[in-house]
Protein backbone atom coordinates (compact mmCIF):
# COMPACT_ATOMS: atom_id res chain seq x y z
CA UNK A 1 0.00 0.00 0.00
CA UNK A 2 2.89 2.17 1.06
CA UNK A 3 4.66 1.60 -2.54
CA UNK A 4 1.83 2.21 -4.11
CA UNK A 5 1.23 5.60 -2.46
CA UNK A 6 4.91 6.36 -3.81
CA UNK A 7 4.20 5.36 -7.08
CA UNK A 8 1.23 7.48 -7.04
CA UNK A 9 3.05 10.58 -5.44
CA UNK A 10 6.25 9.55 -7.99
CA UNK A 11 4.18 9.41 -11.55
CA UNK A 12 2.16 12.56 -10.53
CA UNK A 13 5.39 14.54 -10.07
CA UNK A 14 7.23 12.82 -13.39
CA UNK A 15 3.99 13.71 -15.36
CA UNK A 16 3.59 17.34 -13.89
CA UNK A 17 7.04 18.08 -15.04
CA UNK A 18 6.34 16.09 -18.50
CA UNK A 19 3.69 18.38 -19.29
CA UNK A 20 5.29 21.48 -18.37
CA UNK A 21 8.53 20.45 -20.43
CA UNK A 22 5.79 19.82 -23.13
CA UNK A 23 4.16 23.41 -22.82
CA UNK A 24 8.10 24.79 -22.66
CA UNK A 25 8.45 23.16 -26.17
CA UNK A 26 5.40 24.57 -27.54
CA UNK A 27 5.81 27.67 -25.74
CA UNK A 28 9.59 28.18 -27.64
CA UNK A 29 8.04 26.85 -30.69
CA UNK A 30 5.03 29.27 -30.93
CA UNK A 31 7.49 32.00 -30.12
CA UNK A 32 9.61 31.23 -32.61
CA UNK A 33 7.44 31.87 -35.39
CA UNK A 34 6.40 35.01 -34.07
CA UNK A 35 7.66 38.07 -35.48
CA UNK A 36 8.87 40.66 -32.80
CA UNK A 37 6.91 43.80 -34.79
CA UNK A 38 9.12 46.62 -32.88
CA UNK A 39 12.79 44.59 -33.56
CA UNK A 40 14.33 44.24 -37.05
CA UNK A 41 14.84 40.62 -37.85
CA UNK A 42 14.25 39.38 -34.74
CA UNK A 43 11.47 36.61 -33.42
CA UNK A 44 9.85 36.77 -30.11
CA UNK A 45 11.65 33.71 -29.24
CA UNK A 46 14.89 35.47 -29.78
CA UNK A 47 13.83 39.19 -28.43
CA UNK A 48 14.30 40.98 -25.08
CA UNK A 49 12.49 43.91 -25.89
CA UNK A 50 9.24 44.63 -23.25
CA UNK A 51 6.89 43.87 -26.36
CA UNK A 52 8.21 40.27 -26.89
CA UNK A 53 8.88 39.56 -23.17
CA UNK A 54 4.87 40.39 -22.61
CA UNK A 55 4.46 38.39 -25.45
CA UNK A 56 6.12 34.99 -24.41
CA UNK A 57 3.85 35.92 -21.39
CA UNK A 58 1.21 35.12 -23.05
CA UNK A 59 1.52 32.43 -24.85
CA UNK A 60 2.44 30.99 -21.72
CA UNK A 61 -0.57 31.94 -20.27
CA UNK A 62 -2.99 30.69 -22.92
CA UNK A 63 -1.43 27.63 -22.90
CA UNK A 64 -1.79 27.20 -19.61
CA UNK A 65 -5.40 27.76 -20.04
CA UNK A 66 -5.47 24.66 -22.61
CA UNK A 67 -5.17 26.85 -25.88
CA UNK A 68 -3.51 25.07 -28.69
CA UNK A 69 -1.13 26.54 -31.01
CA UNK A 70 -3.59 27.46 -33.85
CA UNK A 71 -6.18 29.45 -30.90
CA UNK A 72 -3.06 31.36 -29.75
CA UNK A 73 -2.18 32.22 -34.13
CA UNK A 74 -5.42 33.18 -34.37
CA UNK A 75 -5.80 35.47 -31.38
CA UNK A 76 -2.39 36.93 -32.46
CA UNK A 77 -3.17 37.63 -35.81
CA UNK A 78 -7.00 39.14 -35.16
CA UNK A 79 -4.99 41.95 -32.78
CA UNK A 80 -1.96 41.94 -34.94
CA UNK A 81 -2.37 41.26 -38.34
CA UNK A 82 -0.70 38.45 -40.55
CA UNK A 83 2.61 39.85 -40.17
CA UNK A 84 3.06 38.59 -37.04
CA UNK A 85 3.32 35.12 -37.77
CA UNK A 86 6.45 34.50 -39.58
CA UNK A 87 5.08 31.40 -41.56
CA UNK A 88 2.65 32.78 -44.09
CA UNK A 89 -1.28 31.55 -44.69
CA UNK A 90 -2.05 30.09 -48.03
CA UNK A 91 -4.58 33.10 -49.24
CA UNK A 92 -4.49 35.04 -52.10
CA UNK A 93 -2.22 37.38 -51.06
CA UNK A 94 0.46 34.45 -50.80
CA UNK A 95 -0.31 31.92 -53.53
CA UNK A 96 2.25 33.56 -55.76
CA UNK A 97 4.91 32.71 -52.63
CA UNK A 98 3.67 29.57 -52.40
CA UNK A 99 3.00 28.12 -55.97
CA UNK A 100 6.49 29.53 -56.96
CA UNK A 101 8.62 26.81 -55.94
CA UNK A 102 6.68 24.50 -57.07
CA UNK A 103 6.12 25.44 -60.58
CA UNK A 104 9.89 26.00 -61.03
CA UNK A 105 10.31 22.38 -59.65
CA UNK A 106 7.96 21.02 -62.20
CA UNK A 107 9.42 23.22 -65.04
CA UNK A 108 12.90 22.45 -64.12
CA UNK A 109 11.88 18.58 -63.91
CA UNK A 110 10.49 18.91 -67.48
CA UNK A 111 14.06 20.42 -69.13
CA UNK A 112 16.08 17.89 -67.11
CA UNK A 113 13.43 15.10 -68.47
CA UNK A 114 13.77 16.06 -71.64
CA UNK A 115 17.46 16.61 -71.86
CA UNK A 116 18.16 13.57 -70.15
CA UNK A 117 15.68 10.73 -70.42
CA UNK A 118 14.29 11.78 -74.04
CA UNK A 119 17.54 12.11 -75.73
CA UNK A 120 18.90 9.56 -74.35
CA UNK A 121 16.11 6.85 -75.98
CA UNK B 1 14.05 28.56 -83.83
CA UNK B 2 13.59 25.76 -80.92
CA UNK B 3 17.65 26.56 -79.81
CA UNK B 4 16.70 30.51 -80.16
CA UNK B 5 13.87 30.20 -77.52
CA UNK B 6 15.85 28.97 -74.86
CA UNK B 7 18.53 31.80 -74.22
CA UNK B 8 15.60 34.26 -74.97
CA UNK B 9 13.18 32.45 -72.28
CA UNK B 10 16.11 32.96 -69.52
CA UNK B 11 16.85 36.24 -70.46
CA UNK B 12 13.18 37.56 -69.84
CA UNK B 13 13.48 35.40 -66.66
CA UNK B 14 16.23 37.43 -65.29
CA UNK B 15 14.61 40.49 -66.79
CA UNK B 16 11.40 40.02 -64.94
CA UNK B 17 13.08 38.93 -61.68
CA UNK B 18 15.30 42.03 -61.95
CA UNK B 19 12.50 43.71 -62.19
CA UNK B 20 11.02 42.11 -59.31
CA UNK B 21 13.80 43.02 -56.81
CA UNK B 22 14.63 46.48 -57.88
CA UNK B 23 10.79 47.66 -57.26
CA UNK B 24 11.55 45.60 -53.51
CA UNK B 25 14.74 47.85 -53.06
CA UNK B 26 12.71 50.76 -53.20
CA UNK B 27 10.27 49.77 -50.71
CA UNK B 28 10.70 51.03 -47.16
CA UNK B 29 11.86 48.46 -45.04
CA UNK B 30 10.19 50.23 -41.66
CA UNK B 31 6.90 48.47 -40.47
CA UNK B 32 4.05 50.31 -40.55
CA UNK B 33 1.18 48.24 -38.57
CA UNK B 34 -2.16 49.10 -39.98
CA UNK B 35 -4.39 50.41 -37.58
CA UNK B 36 -7.69 48.97 -37.61
CA UNK B 37 -10.42 51.26 -36.26
CA UNK B 38 -14.17 50.98 -35.49
CA UNK B 39 -13.26 47.48 -33.02
CA UNK B 40 -14.76 46.54 -30.40
CA UNK B 41 -12.73 46.99 -27.25
CA UNK B 42 -11.22 43.70 -26.03
CA UNK B 43 -12.71 42.17 -22.73
CA UNK B 44 -9.75 41.68 -20.17
CA UNK B 45 -9.90 41.48 -16.32
CA UNK B 46 -7.35 43.54 -14.41
CA UNK B 47 -6.00 45.28 -11.05
CA UNK B 48 -6.90 48.64 -9.82
CA UNK B 49 -3.97 50.14 -9.27
CA UNK B 50 -2.38 50.62 -6.05
CA UNK B 51 -5.12 48.30 -4.87
CA UNK B 52 -6.09 44.63 -4.62
CA UNK B 53 -9.18 45.34 -6.38
CA UNK B 54 -10.53 43.34 -9.68
CA UNK B 55 -12.57 45.08 -12.69
CA UNK B 56 -13.08 44.26 -16.14
CA UNK B 57 -13.51 46.13 -19.12
CA UNK B 58 -17.60 46.07 -19.18
CA UNK B 59 -17.43 47.61 -15.91
CA UNK B 60 -14.68 50.38 -17.02
CA UNK B 61 -16.47 51.20 -20.44
CA UNK B 62 -20.09 51.41 -19.05
CA UNK B 63 -20.96 54.81 -19.68
CA UNK B 64 -21.69 56.39 -23.34
CA UNK B 65 -19.25 59.22 -22.80
CA UNK B 66 -15.46 58.93 -24.64
CA UNK B 67 -12.56 57.51 -23.20
CA UNK B 68 -8.84 57.62 -23.12
CA UNK B 69 -7.16 54.66 -22.27
CA UNK B 70 -3.66 55.81 -22.40
CA UNK B 71 -0.85 52.99 -22.21
CA UNK B 72 1.85 54.66 -19.91
CA UNK B 73 5.13 53.97 -17.70
CA UNK B 74 7.02 55.90 -15.10
CA UNK B 75 10.43 54.36 -16.73
CA UNK B 76 8.81 55.66 -20.53
CA UNK B 77 10.18 58.78 -21.56
CA UNK B 78 8.05 60.07 -23.82
CA UNK B 79 5.30 59.75 -21.31
CA UNK B 80 6.76 62.24 -20.15
CA UNK B 81 6.66 64.38 -23.30
CA UNK B 82 3.10 63.45 -23.87
CA UNK B 83 2.12 64.49 -20.35
CA UNK B 84 1.08 67.71 -21.04
CA UNK B 85 -1.36 67.00 -23.85
CA UNK B 86 -3.10 64.11 -21.53
CA UNK B 87 -3.42 66.78 -18.96
CA UNK B 88 -5.33 69.05 -21.45
CA UNK B 89 -7.57 66.42 -22.56
CA UNK B 90 -8.22 65.67 -19.06
CA UNK B 91 -10.13 68.90 -18.72
CA UNK B 92 -13.04 67.46 -20.86
CA UNK B 93 -16.13 66.92 -18.89
CA UNK B 94 -17.62 64.17 -21.82
CA UNK B 95 -14.15 62.25 -21.58
CA UNK B 96 -13.41 59.81 -18.81
CA UNK B 97 -9.20 59.25 -18.87
CA UNK B 98 -7.84 55.52 -18.20
CA UNK B 99 -4.51 55.05 -17.60
CA UNK B 100 -2.68 51.79 -18.30
CA UNK B 101 0.03 51.11 -16.43
CA UNK B 102 2.07 49.39 -18.10
CA UNK B 103 4.61 46.72 -16.68
CA UNK B 104 5.69 49.66 -13.60
CA UNK B 105 6.73 49.52 -10.30
CA UNK B 106 4.10 50.97 -8.24
CA UNK B 107 6.49 53.61 -6.56
CA UNK B 108 7.78 55.23 -9.63
CA UNK B 109 4.77 55.10 -10.86
CA UNK B 110 3.26 57.23 -7.84
CA UNK B 111 6.38 59.21 -8.23
CA UNK B 112 5.64 59.88 -11.54
CA UNK B 113 2.10 61.22 -11.04
CA UNK B 114 3.19 63.00 -7.96
CA UNK B 115 5.85 64.90 -10.10
CA UNK B 116 3.98 65.52 -13.25
CA UNK B 117 0.23 65.65 -11.54
CA UNK B 118 -2.48 62.78 -12.30
CA UNK B 119 -4.56 63.39 -15.23
CA UNK B 120 -6.30 60.07 -15.18
CA UNK B 121 -9.97 59.05 -13.45
CA UNK B 122 -9.21 55.00 -13.15
CA UNK B 123 -5.61 53.63 -13.32
CA UNK B 124 -5.14 49.82 -13.99
CA UNK B 125 -1.83 47.96 -12.86
CA UNK B 126 -0.70 45.74 -16.38
CA UNK B 127 1.96 44.28 -14.59
CA UNK B 128 2.86 41.79 -16.92
CA UNK B 129 2.16 43.62 -19.96
CA UNK B 130 -0.40 41.26 -21.22
CA UNK B 131 -3.65 43.31 -21.29
CA UNK B 132 -1.31 45.81 -23.92
CA UNK B 133 -1.62 42.82 -26.25
CA UNK B 134 -4.97 42.45 -26.09
CA UNK B 135 -4.99 45.71 -26.81
CA UNK B 136 -2.72 44.99 -29.65
CA UNK B 137 -0.32 47.92 -28.61
CA UNK B 138 3.19 48.08 -29.75
CA UNK B 139 4.39 49.38 -26.59
CA UNK B 140 4.68 52.19 -24.27
CA UNK B 141 3.31 54.92 -25.05
CA UNK B 142 -0.25 54.04 -26.70
CA UNK B 143 -3.54 56.21 -26.88
CA UNK B 144 -6.39 54.64 -27.68
CA UNK B 145 -10.30 56.94 -27.51
CA UNK B 146 -13.08 54.82 -27.15
CA UNK B 147 -16.75 55.86 -27.94
CA UNK B 148 -19.68 52.90 -27.59
CA UNK B 149 -16.64 50.28 -26.45
CA UNK B 150 -15.54 51.12 -29.66
CA UNK B 151 -11.95 52.25 -30.62
CA UNK B 152 -12.57 55.07 -32.81
CA UNK B 153 -9.00 56.39 -32.93
CA UNK B 154 -5.86 55.05 -31.92
CA UNK B 155 -2.29 56.81 -31.66
CA UNK B 156 0.81 54.89 -31.49
CA UNK B 157 3.62 56.33 -29.44
CA UNK B 158 3.95 59.44 -27.57
CA UNK B 159 0.35 61.87 -28.08
CA UNK B 160 1.40 65.33 -29.70
CA UNK B 161 -0.20 68.59 -30.84
CA UNK B 162 -1.27 67.59 -34.11
CA UNK B 163 -3.10 64.22 -32.50
CA UNK B 164 -4.61 65.89 -29.52
CA UNK B 165 -6.10 68.47 -31.83
CA UNK B 166 -7.58 65.93 -33.42
CA UNK B 167 -8.74 63.84 -30.34
CA UNK B 168 -10.60 67.10 -29.29
CA UNK B 169 -12.13 67.89 -32.26
CA UNK B 170 -13.53 64.42 -32.40
CA UNK B 171 -14.80 65.04 -28.87
CA UNK B 172 -16.99 67.90 -29.78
Amino acid sequence: MKFLRYFIILFLILNSSLLNAQNIDLKNKITKNLRCLICQGQSVYDSDSEFANSLKTLVEKKLQEGNSEKDIYDFLKEKYGEWILYDPEFNENTYFLWILPILLFIFGGAILFKLFIIKKN
Amino acid sequence: MRIKFFPFFLILLFFIIFFIFYKGLQNSNIYTPNIKLEVDVPYFEIKIFDTDKMINSDKIFETDKFYIVNIWASWCIPCKEEHPFLMSLSEYKNLEMVGLNYKDNSAGAKNFLKEFDNPYKTILADTDGTVAIEWGAYGVPETFLIYKKKIIKRIIGPLNKDSTLEIKRLLK
